[in-house]
């Protein structure tokens, strides 16, 4: 072990800046990485249809919970379509759904995309007020508004 | 009429708050005595006027007059007492009027027990205050007055949202605000300081109670705030990298890293420049959360109805503090001298490594939760960064602070001998190892990393014990005497051996709850058995069930261990009339540290329902631990050396008899 008090000062000071440089180039390191890994996109089910989204890629699923598309198994299980109105997809899960999902209401779902082209939702994101759209379904859904206003 | 008379208070007190940005801040640069003196009596009127303002305000909604705006849209005149009196707070006026409440308050406590602080600054830093408080006061008074009336009062309010009907609306946000806002202290005494260009150990030592304050509530609230997202939402989860928790968690970090370096500026006078820094970072970060939580760019429960003017006031509010002060730091911080020298490996150095991770996490962190917000602002791209990036960013930085907290407090000042530190520890290794190996003995060898987790939190315990035992030289002076120099130890020592064993206390929860969880989900009929971690339990079926403000359908489910039953949960699924909105009420059942967790989903045709069933171990570790820490804090507040040892001329202290100053 070196005795670090016969250091110079400037042995010192570049073990300091040295030590700090490390560990913030791992932090930025450990940030860059997984913001390029671990962030989920959100798509709408246009987007989904149009786009090629490759098997496995975790996205989120925003919409509507079409009317009379909720089925119910016994294993827990759940069926339902999320729409943006132009487009629909289906969407399984396993568990308990969040108090204020219902049909014809705005949802966003966690998940990839199963080889059948159903989408395998791990998470339905809960939300805590009744009045309240999640932004990214009110904005898909707006968009939806306006291409259908310029088809007509 | 109190209505208006807490209307009248607040305006009074935005207007006194005026008079205490300019007279003593003024006065403290030319050193006029006179000045000065406005400081302490108009702060401590201003805490009065918006006391009777808040006072007014619970009266309203204890008398449920919907005449009023804000009580008609948040409280019900059948809403039980208690969430009448936190209904106050729980919507977006009535807690801005709490957050200011508890702003006026920090500044009263520094006017009447700042006795011992120099009068200049203790007058900036009321002043310094004074500009936080004016700041707010006019963010409530021009965009979200809670007295606003209505003309043709309706007969019936609209209830509080249901989730907010709890006992943990009464905790969580007073402590977390006590928290959040207690560093508005730290920040105006760097400021201050700054202002009169004079920062030195003195200064350390007068911040760093505050601080322990601040960092005691903030952990307080922030670990309560998870266990009522625990139990109430019903999904089993402690902690969901939500931004807006960050934005809880940011401060949190940026303050535990500011009471460290704080130590180091104290003893050694040494990280100035980095510790004022840190103290305005740290309140730049509460800042940032409430402009983050009020102004409508997030999505979450913590996000109240939202008013785009809002938002643009706060941000204003918050570009003129940051960028004020940090305008100020920049012009002012080079004239602080460098303080003591000392060497990579000593008690200063494990403190600057302290820093170095606490603020590589907090700068993550920071990054995960705007960087949604900017790409969206600049591409239209719409992501969530979740709990993986998180995970993966902040778990990593983590472990090594965790390995190093018990090397800290065991090395030396200046200059540290990481061999004889290491000595000292290998009975904490050791105790560490075993766990490790008990921990695979039990569950195997299909998760790796889970028991090294254990072996981490254990070390950190251990380490804090060793600490207690090496200070004391328990082994070495014989138990008896070695007893008797426990009670010796200065408050500071306990405080930061009891604050690290909460860290490790908090870090083993994590780490069993995480890893070792058994869940299941299924639709249970009535009869049927399902089995956790060796408890079996069984439902008995569904009744209905009438509250004072909902309706309720209530699961009845025996708990059984070896045949013999332990205990019964009725958790439920809840109707709010008045909202027509739907909550969870989970069943827990307690044993040891850890916990059964039962929540229903929709009941089925006939009598079966879905069910999620965990069986969490060890998972209230994780809030006793904060409870450990917040402990710590309180022993280090109590230190006399704290209180007592601001250095003064000897003549002065003798001249002024204790607590009040004459001037």
């Amino acid at each position: 072990m070196t005795d670090a008090f016969a250091m110079t000062r400037k042995q010192r000071r570049l073990t300091m800046i040295g030590t700090a440089g490390a560990v913030l180039a791992v932090a930025l390191g450990l940030v860059l990485f997984a913001l390029n890994d671990q962030i989920v996109f959100f798509q709408s089910p246009t987007d989904i249809t149009e786009k090629q989204i490759p098997q496995g890629q975790r996205i989120r699923l925003g919409g509507l919970v079409e009317d009379g598309s909720l089925e119910r198994f016994d294993d827990a299980r759940v069926k339902f379509r999320v729409t943006d109105t132009a487009n629909t997809i289906a969407v399984t899960y396993t568990g308990i759904l969040p108090d204020l999902f219902r049909e014809g209401q705005g949802v966003v779902t966690e998940g990839v995309i199963g080889a059948d082209g159903v989408f395998v939702a791990d998470n339905v994101l809960a939300k805590h007020d009744e009045n309240y759209i999640p932004k990214e379904v009110a904005d898909a859904l707006k968009e939806q508004g306006h291409w259908q206003g310029g088809e007509q | 009429m109190i209505v208006e008379l807490g209307h009248f208070a607040l305006v009074l007190a935005f207007v006194l708050s005026l008079i205490l940005s300019v007279v003593p801040v003024w006065g403290a640069l030319k050193e006029d005595e006179k000045m000065m003196s406005v400081a302490s009596p108009v702060t401590v009127s201003m805490f009065f006027l918006v006391l009777i303002s808040f006072a007014a305000l619970t009266v309203a909604y204890l008398n449920s007059d919907f005449s009023v705006e804000n009580v008609w849209q948040n409280s019900h005149s059948a809403k039980p007492l208690i969430y009448k009196i936190t209904g106050v707070w729980g919507n977006h006026e009535g807690s801005l009027l709490l957050w200011v409440l508890i702003l006026v308050f920090f500044g009263a406590l520094v006017a009447i027990f700042g006795g011992n602080l120099p009068a200049p600054l203790r007058s900036a830093t009321l002043g310094v205050q004074g500009w936080v408080s004016a700041g707010f006061l006019l963010f409530l008074l021009a965009t979200s007055n809670p007295f606003n009336r209505i003309p043709n009062p309706p007969i019936e309010g609209n209830d509080l949202n249901p989730i907010l009907q709890d006992i943990g609306l009464a905790i969580h946000p007073p402590l977390l605000y006590v928290g959040y806002v207690g560093f508005s202290i730290t920040f105006s005494f760097a400021v201050a300081a700054l202002l009169l260009g004079r920062i030195d150990a003195a200064w350390a030592r007068w911040v760093r109670p505050w601080t322990l304050l601040a960092w005691a509530f903030l952990t307080l609230g922030i670990s309560m705030g998870s266990y009522w997202a625990y139990y109430e939402l019903g999904w089993g989860g402690w902690w969901f990298w939500d931004p807006v928790e960050n934005a809880s968690f940011m401060p949190w970090l940026a303050g535990t890293a500011l009471l460290h370096s704080a130590i180091v500026m104290e003893k050694r006078e040494a990280l100035k420049i980095w510790t004022v820094l840190l103290a305005i970072f740290t309140f730049s970060l509460s800042l940032l959360g409430t402009f983050l939580v009020r102004s409508g760019v997030l999505t979450s429960v913590h996000a109240f109805a939202t008013d785009p003017a809002r938002g643009t006031f706060i941000l204003v509010l918050l570009c003129i503090f940051i960028g004020g002060s940090l305008s100020l730091y920049a012009w002012r911080a080079p004239l602080l001298k460098q303080g003591g020298l000392f060497a990579p490996i000593s008690r200063e150095g494990s403190l600057v490594l302290n820093n170095l991770f606490l603020t590589a996490a907090c700068a993550a962190v920071l990054v995960g939760t705007l960087y949604p917000l900017a790409l969206e602002a600049l591409t239209g791209e719409k992501i969530s960064v979740g709990a993986p990036f998180f995970n993966l960013t902040f778990g990593p930085l983590m472990i090594p602070l965790l390995m190093a907290v018990p090397f800290g407090p065991v090395l030396a000042w200046k200059r540290g001998d990481l061999l004889a530190a290491t000595q000292r520890l290998y009975a904490a290794f050791g105790v560490a190892i075993l766990l490790v190996l008990f921990t695979f003995w039990l569950w195997g060898m299909e998760r790796v990393l889970a028991p090294l987790g254990v072996g981490l939190s254990v070390w950190v315990m251990v380490g804090a014990i060793v600490e207690i035992v090496t200070r004391v030289k328990l082994f070495e002076v014989g138990l008896v005497r070695g007893f008797s120099r426990l009670k010796g130890l200065p408050g500071s020592a306990w405080g930061t051996a009891i604050a690290h064993f909460g860290i490790g206390v908090t870090a083993l929860g994590i780490v069993t709850a995480t890893a070792f969880q058994d869940e299941k989900v299924l639709t249970m009929a009535p009869g049927d058995t399902v089995s956790v971690s060796g408890y079996e339990i069984t439902f008995d079926g569904i009744a209905p069930r009438q509250g004072p403000n909902y309706r309720e359908d209530v699961g009845h489910f025996v708990i059984r261990q070896d045949g013999i039953v332990i205990a019964e949960l009725d958790p439920s699924k809840r109707l709010y009339t008045a909202r027509q909105m739907p909550t969870t009420e989970a069943g827990i059942h307690t044993i040891g540290f850890s916990q059964i967790y039962l929540s229903l989903g929709e009941p089925r045709d006939g009598a079966s329902i879905d069910v999620r069933v965990y069986f969490k171990p060890l998972i209230t570790l994780i809030w006793i631990g904060s409870l450990i820490m917040a402990v710590g804090a309180v022993f280090s507040i109590a230190d006399r050396r704290l209180r007592v040892g601001a250095p003064k001329p000897a003549a002065r202290r003798q001249a002024i008899p204790d607590a009040t100053p004459a001037e």
